[in-house]
């Protein structure tokens, strides 16, 4: 038996990741000497702040190869998706009003995007119904991946914007952006990728990638909660309505005050990112494969779900042979693991990512999702892979769920 | 340095940097299930029901936002939908941008709404009112107790945007009778990224930021976990009866006196007022002009609301108060929570020296 760690072991990094020292050492002056608005443009204060703001748009936009007058910042990635999808639809309507055509016969009045997204995603586009938008979800393949040749077909309408994101947050899978994109590309339509789950651990250019809009998480990177962005493409110009108004900042997209503090921790996390990225990747991978070799050892059966080629290192999407995961989690309480999306974890349906795999609900239920991060020791990997063996065996063979 | 302008924004409270960083050390996400999610889930419970008893709501009527804008254009949304609009002329630009096409409710000389005025527009069918507590540039106070009377009465709803009112006069939703309230932290010494909408019972909202099902499907994303938790610890600091702001009555007095002395005008002086605030005119002297003298003196103003302060715009406020030969010369002193003596005297020697460079060049 396994003595209890004394702390819980944090395997749960798609859900959100533990705020890097350095990022929080970056943004504490601005939490106490450093206070002002960063719109306060008359004085000291305000240009310091504006100042320190302006940077970290820099050290943003360096991560994915953008103009920093393309970032834009938001309270986090739910909002960069909500404005891209919805912004763009709705300029574009806008627009069709004003011209009387857009929207009419000839008019891109579809929105592709893919079942596996993340609900904010698949809400904003179905929200656009309302707008006179056609919603199209497109299934994805066994591993995981749209099909490029399925893209295509539902691009034979007029398309207004694509949708896909770029790594799934419960599988890890990684979808080839750049192939995607020359299809949308081709067809005309605008290319949106969610890199919630993306930015920091896989390299991202938007030139290279042909992306025109694509959403960042502070706390998916080790930066801070309450902070993200969106890229907006200026050559050729992207144009987007704002979800809401106000003072104009952010050119007008996103009003608000600012949260300097936080957009510095934000900066801060790209910087890191950007130059941990490879380091970061190659010793979480060998983590990884570490504890998927004795999970497998020990438990025969065990699959992992996705892609095997095509996925982050830091994600493992694994079906147990007998027990399920929430008897697995409850006889594993130090263990920080989860059975899917964080959003929507508290709920007892099986994951929808899942179903669109193909996985029945049976195997979904035996389902978890293990996220390993940049503080993730091999010690800790060793005592998941104990904990994990030993809730198996508890747990299995399992009462039927209720 | 001397900082006078918390209508932009506040020093940070130490409690509220307190709470900021111990929330930062916590690694959950607050929709997770397992031991991590649910320290972060209760560290944004506590908040949630720290804020809303703080400001008179049940706590599942609380809904966190990333701050002042989102929450009043949240509430204009939900709450307005299908609805007529009517807005005070003074509103901030996050109220009156949500409102486009709104009726404008007119305000008097001191800035103060007129409610003959109101209850004229409310006869002419269901609407939703917006009327600010108090006002950013001026700290002019509406009589928000007497229209919600009057809305109620009508049939009507009304949003009230306490932005500047929270933290620094008693504010309470179910006192006030409106039916929705937003806030913003860092108005009131809290962190900058998080804010409120509190809700009177029974409203429901269709969110404006669609996602997870976060803030009971009212709000998507993940809730920005030590901005709000600064938030709350913030508006704890504001409760009675610590109640600091009243204590900077006399010293914003004192700072208008000294204004005065050097031939300023005291804009909105007629109405009740935020006892933080004052909006000091100089003939002849444009704002800008003023701002960046008395910031070479090291004296932090403005020349307006933030938000488009880095514009040369003329203020609406003032505007709408039949104030437009003042409107380019009027500043804003704002006292923050932690405003004392010696800054008002380093206000009082600044402004002065300044008055007798500028006015006598105007002359």
């Amino acid at each position: 038996m396994t003595a209890r760690p004394n702390r819980p072991i944090y395997l749960d990094n798609q859900a959100t990741t533990a705020c890097d020292p350095r990022v929080l050492a970056a943004m504490l002056p601005w939490f106490t000497e450093a206070y002002g608005n960063p719109h306060s443009a008359e004085h000291v204060m305000g240009r310091q702040a504006e100042a320190a703001v302006e940077a970290a748009r820099a050290q943003v936009a360096a991560l994915i190869g953008a103009d920093p007058r393309e970032i834009v910042f938001t309270s986090g990635a739910t909002e960069s998706n909500n404005i891209a999808i919805k912004g763009a639809a709705r300029f574009a309507a806008r627009m069709g009003d004003a011209r009387d055509d857009a929207l009419g016969e000839g008019g891109r009045r579809r929105v592709v995007t893919v079942a596996t997204e993340h609900k904010c995603v698949l809400e904003s586009v179905a929200d656009l119904a309302e707008d006179g938008f056609e919603p199209v979800v497109l299934p994805v393949r066994p591993d995981g991946l749209l099909d490029p040749e399925a893209l295509r077909a539902a691009l034979a309408v007029p398309t207004l914007l694509v949708s896909v994101m770029a790594v799934n947050n419960e599988t890890g899978v990684v979808q080839d952006l750049a192939a995607l994109s020359a299809i949308a590309k081709a067809a005309g339509a605008l290319f949106h990728t969610d890199a919630a789950q993306a930015a920091g651990k896989i390299a991202l250019d938007v030139n290279a990638q042909g992306i025109d809009l694509l959403s960042i998480s502070g706390h998916k990177l080790y930066g801070p909660k309450g902070v993200g962005a969106l890229y907006v493409r200026r050559r050729p110009r992207v144009r987007l309505a704002p979800l809401f108004s106000g003072g104009g900042q952010e050119r007008g997209l996103r009003s608000g005050t600012l949260p300097a503090p936080l957009i510095v921790g934000l900066g801060e996390a790209c910087r890191l990112a950007g130059a941990e990225m490879a380091a970061d990747a190659a010793r979480i991978a060998t983590l990884r494969d570490r504890l998927l070799a004795r999970l497998s050892a020990a438990l025969p059966g065990l699959a992992v779900n996705a892609s095997r080629e095509r996925r982050i290192p830091g994600n493992l999407n694994l079906t147990f042979p007998a027990a399920t995961a929430e008897a697995l989690m409850r006889a594993a309480p130090d263990l920080c693991v989860s059975t899917g999306s964080a959003c929507s974890s508290a709920a007892v349906e099986p994951s929808y990512v899942l179903r669109a795999l193909g996985l029945d609900t049976d195997a979904a239920a035996r389902t978890l999702r293990i996220g390993i991060g940049r503080f993730t020791s091999a010690a800790d990997i060793d005592t998941a892979a104990d904990l994990l063996v030993q809730a198996h065996a508890a747990a299995a063979p399992t009462p039927t769920e209720a | 340095m001397t900082y006078l302008d918390a209508n932009a924004t506040q020093p940070l409270r130490p409690e509220a940097r307190a709470a900021v960083l111990a929330a930062l050390a916590l690694t959950g996400n607050p929709s997770s299930v397992h031991a991590a999610g649910r320290a972060a889930r209760r560290v944004l419970e506590t908040a949630r029901e720290a804020v809303a008893a703080r400001f008179g709501a049940a706590p599942a009527d609380l809904v966190f936002t990333s701050g002042g804008t989102e929450a009043n254009a949240l509430a204009i949304h939900a709450l307005g939908a299908g609805l007529r609009l009517i807005v005070g002329a003074t509103e901030h630009d996050a109220v009156r941008a949500a409102a486009p096409g709104a009726a404008v409710l007119p305000v008097d000389g001191h800035g103060v709404a007129d409610l003959d005025a109101l209850a004229r527009l409310l006869r002419e069918g269901p609407a939703l009112v917006c009327l600010m507590l108090a006002n950013n540039e001026t700290g002019t106070l509406q009589p928000v107790r007497e229209a919600a009377a009057l809305c109620r009465a009508a049939g009507a709803r009304l949003h009230v945007d306490a932005v500047q009112a929270a933290g620094r006069i008693g504010v309470d939703l179910r006192d006030l009778g409106a039916d929705s309230l937003a806030l913003s932290g860092h108005k009131l010494g809290g962190p900058q990224g998080a804010g409120a909408l509190l809700l009177a019972p029974g409203h429901t909202l269709a969110p404006l930021i669609a996602g997870g099902g976060q803030e009971r499907g009212r709000r998507g994303g993940t809730p920005a976990l030590p901005a709000i938790a600064g938030l709350a610890a913030a508006a704890a600091q504001t409760a009675p009866p610590l109640a600091p702001h009243a204590a900077l009555a006399p010293l914003r007095d004192a700072a208008e006196q000294a204004a005065l002395a050097a031939g300023a005008i005291v804009i909105g002086a007629g109405a009740p007022r935020l006892p933080n605030t004052t909006c000091l005119a100089l003939p002849g002297v444009r704002a800008d002009t003023q701002v960046i003298a008395l910031d070479l003196a090291g004296i932090q103003v403005s020349a307006g609301a933030a938000c488009s302060s880095g514009k040369v715009a003329r203020s609406h406020v003032l505007a709408a108060m039949g104030l437009d030969a003042l409107a380019g010369e009027a500043i804003r002193v704002s006292l923050p929570w932690n405003a004392a003596a010696a800054d008002i005297a380093a206000f009082a020697a600044a402004y002065q020296a300044m008055a007798a460079r500028l006015s006598r060049r105007a002359a």
